[in-house]
């Protein structure tokens, strides 16, 4: 679902781009950093055209990174590293099928994942590869079939468990927080849980209230598991391999904007790393941290941001539990101002939470307060336009930015 | 009137109609299925109330080793939760649950198992670990939860568990263990092992949703699970005719496509027969079975209750003697000459003077270190939970006087 991109047009025609002329008049009252309303509208995959295209210019700029796809960005190096393209959902796939061919106790189960193929296609043909009783198709009851998974864990196997929208976990909060983040410390070590719960979350495409959760909010807490969220390609294969081999519970969140996110990845097989941010762009100005889809805002916004001078760093936090303290550290001491984007709502977010973290641990090296962007304390509305305001746009990083950078 | 061919033919088909899942019959009479059914379904037993096999029975004798070692572990077990609860009476446990009157669900079910068959208990089940072999010294362990607990002294009381004895651990939460079950028989189903999973739920716990999507998850996937359900009539204080309107649990077993069967739970010898029968039908035909062993709670819920509060007490006195199926048991038993009262009082003085010994061992051993509050989260203590124990253990060091002086750091 493509809309009419018309911020693109505005960007490109202008290399100043007044932020402040898109700001609309504000009939309700927000708070001071969710102050403008926007005109410019995203969508995943005009955002990746703008985001590679950046990342091209500025290939000079970009570390190489072990977990980043910078690589790819270099027009020098394309033709010397062929790998090959692909969209996220299929190398979440590939991801997922490398490791049942690596691990037979590696299973699927889910909705209508087995010859449906499942919602977002992310195990299509799986269940013809690898059968009917490896590729479970289960009843409609995640409660009891995040249960079954983790009963299964217990007894031996690797379960990936999809949820066909991470919305409809909250059904499984009972099992996912007192039984699989628990039962490992409970039951002294004997037994473990190497269970992978996915899924799409996220809000986009007008799915209204009840498919726009960001669940990431409401599992951060629970002990014993672990969260990250893939936002490329690349880092989804990355991340689903990983997530599978890692011994803990591991909840792996996608977007539902990010699935036709074309890039190339490499043919030789890797895996990111559960626990670490990525580097999308290095800078001096002011860390900013966001994770998921609201990374394409934020790198769009760092265009802009570039034209005007700034500097900004970026950072793709990716471990959402736990945070890469290390790297975020690095950053913060570096730029000392902090700007958190996020989909999360204001209150109890991902992003309150590393506030939290970032205030405590680097209290000395910030010359600002941490400004966080997220989103309101509504539901997502099912209306084009109210949604899109709920989400934070780079229009809104932009001035958050130059108001952090005074 | 003429009827045309086809129009015959069309009311020849259509003594069935086509629909999704099958064909059904019609009927052009209106009528509503009843809620019940006009008898209740009947209760499988041996044994009658003195323990005399019942005419007709149909039963290979189980051996006298069997038998013998079933009515031990069913002494044991009673005389463990008398013990047990006294010392929490007296302070010395926090907690416990004693499992008093259904002895025989306990006992007799695990005597049908084999090794190999994967057990997801609710919390009523210790005798299923006790037949398996944990020892009356592991039990005290986990109830003082000291150093020597399997579970490093994290849970509460009663929620045993054991990995070499295939007994997941105990988890509060009601009816969780069920889907998990059926999970653990998806495993073994994939393994294409000669086991089965069995899992316990009480009357209560078949109110949950976790039940209902269990059952219908098992039989879909063709899970060889056998669901035992100990209806013993209460739920803390909730009576089963306030937990269901239904003829108890087997009859739900056929709204699931599932078979079922209803047992005397305080008949040993017919809840043994019936488990062998069940474990042989869920491994042979990978299918799950639904088992009701209808039995009482004659203790309380757990020692946080006083069941005299709702319900009287003559009906405690009576299930606790009358129908007491540990003394049925022993009838059973002593008229097949495998038992006397010498051995009898041998067997009690024995258990008595090693539960009174192994409590007072669990007690004074030391608690688990201060380590093992941070470990076993995840497989490796991040960073977050190492700095959370540095900053635990300055806090200790600061003010010493605060903190316990028997826990090892």
């Amino acid at each position: 679902m493509t809309t009419i991109f018309r911020g693109l047009g505005a960007l490109t025609a202008s290399n100043s781009f007044d932020s402040k002329k898109l700001q609309l008049p504000s009939p309700r009252s927000f708070s001071e950093r969710k102050a403008s309303f926007l005109l410019v509208r995203s969508d995943g995959s005009v955002n990746l055209n703008l985001g590679s295209n950046s990342r091209a210019r500025r290939a000079e700029q970009l570390i190489t990174n072990a977990v980043a796809t910078k690589a790819d960005g270099s027009a020098a190096s394309t033709a010397s590293k062929p790998g090959h393209e692909l969209l996220l959902f299929e190398a979440l796939r590939e991801g997922l099928e490398e490791e049942m061919d690596r691990d037979p106790t590696v299973c699927v189960m889910g909705e209508d994942v087995g010859h449906y193929g499942g919602s977002y296609k992310v195990t299509k043909g799986l269940a013809t590869k690898y059968g009917d009783l490896r590729v479970l198709d289960t009843p409609i009851a995640e409660n009891s079939f995040t249960g079954m998974g983790i009963g299964a864990a217990m007894t031996g196997l690797r379960p990936v468990v999809e949820g066909m929208n991470m919305g409809f976990l909250l059904l499984a909060f009972n099992q996912i927080s007192n039984n699989c983040g628990m039962l490992h410390y409970t039951s002294g070590g004997q037994f473990k849980i190497p269970i992978v719960i996915r899924g799409p979350g996220g809000v986009g495409r007008q799915l209204g209230a009840e498919h726009s959760q960001r669940l990431e909010s409401y599992f951060q807490s629970i002990p014993g598991i672990q969260m990250v969220a893939c936002s490329t390609a690349y880092n989804a294969k990355g991340l689903m391999k990983a997530a599978i081999r890692s011994e803990n519970p591991v909840i792996l969140f996608e977007h539902v904007l990010l699935y036709n996110l074309k890039e190339r990845i490499p043919d030789e097989e890797y895996i990111c790393n559960l626990e670490e941010a990525e580097m999308v762009r290095p800078g001096e100005h002011v860390t900013i941290l966001t994770y998921s889809r609201m990374r394409y805002h934020v790198m769009q916004a760092a265009k802009t941001l570039v034209n005007k001078g700034y500097d900004p760093e970026v950072i793709d936090i990716r471990s959402l539990k736990p945070f890469d303290l290390y790297t975020i550290g690095n950053s913060v001491k570096k730029t000392h101002r902090v700007l958190i984007v996020e989909e999360c709502m204001r209150t109890g977010g991902i992003g309150a939470s590393l506030t939290a973290a970032i205030t405590e641990n680097f209290h000395d090296y910030l010359d600002a307060p941490i400004v966080c962007l997220s989103s309101q304390d509504v539901p997502t509305p099912y209306a084009g336009t109210l949604e899109e305001w709920t989400v934070v746009q780079p229009a809104q990083i932009v001035t958050a930015v130059e108001q952090l950078c005074q | 009137m003429m009827k045309t061919v086809s129009t015959i033919t069309i009311n020849l088909l259509c003594q069935a109609l086509d629909f999704p899942g099958g064909k059904v019959a019609y009927i052009s009479e209106m009528r509503f299925i009843s809620e019940s059914n006009d008898k209740r379904i009947p209760c499988y037993r041996l044994l009658d109330d003195n323990g005399e096999l019942i005419e007709d029975s149909d039963i290979d004798q189980i051996s006298k080793e069997v038998a013998v070692k079933m009515y031990s572990e069913m002494v044991t077990l009673q005389m463990m939760d008398t013990i047990f609860y006294e010392a929490q009476r007296q302070g010395r446990i926090s907690f416990y649950v004693t499992s008093v009157g259904e002895e025989a669900t306990n006992i007799a079910s695990a005597a049908a198992l084999a090794a190999d068959d994967v057990v997801l208990p609710q919390y009523r089940e210790p005798g299923v670990l006790l037949w398996r072999g944990f020892t009356l010294e592991e039990f005290a362990n986990q109830c003082f939860g000291n150093k020597a607990d399997y579970g490093k002294g994290r849970q509460m009381p009663i929620h045993y568990g054991s990995k070499k004895l295939n007994y997941f651990t105990v988890s509060s939460p009601i009816a969780t263990q069920l889907p998990q079950a059926v999970g653990a028989a998806y495993s073994l189903k994939m393994d294409k092992k000669d086991a089965c999973v069995v899992t316990y739920i009480g009357d209560g716990g078949t109110s949950e949703g976790d039940f209902h999507a269990a059952l219908n998850f098992a039989a879909v996937m063709e899970a060889p699970v056998i669901f035992i359900c100990r209806n013993n009539g209460w739920a803390i204080s909730t009576h089963i005719t306030e937990q269901f309107r239904s003829d108890g649990i087997a009859v739900k077993g056929q709204a699931y496509g599932i078979q079922s069967i209803r047992v005397d739970g305080n008949d040993a010898l017919a809840v043994y027969r019936t488990i062998r029968a069940a474990r042989e039908i869920a491994i042979s035909e990978q299918r799950p079975i639904l088992v009701e062993a209808l039995t009482y709670r004659v203790g309380h819920h757990s020692t946080s209750d006083d069941s005299t509060k709702y319900r009287p007490a003559d009906e405690i006195e009576y299930w606790k003697m009358a129908r007491n199926p540990v003394n049925r048991f022993r009838k059973w038993v002593e008229r097949n000459g495998w038992w006397s009262e010498k051995e009898e009082s041998e067997l009690r003085s024995s258990i008595r003077k090693q539960l009174l010994q192994a409590i007072q061992v669990a007690e004074k051993t030391e608690k688990p270190a201060l380590g093992n509050l941070f470990s076993d989260v995840y497989d490796l203590p991040p960073s977050n939970l190492r700095e959370q124990e540095k900053q635990l253990r300055e806090t200790i060091n600061r003010h010493p006087q605060d903190y316990p002086s028997d826990v090892p750091m």
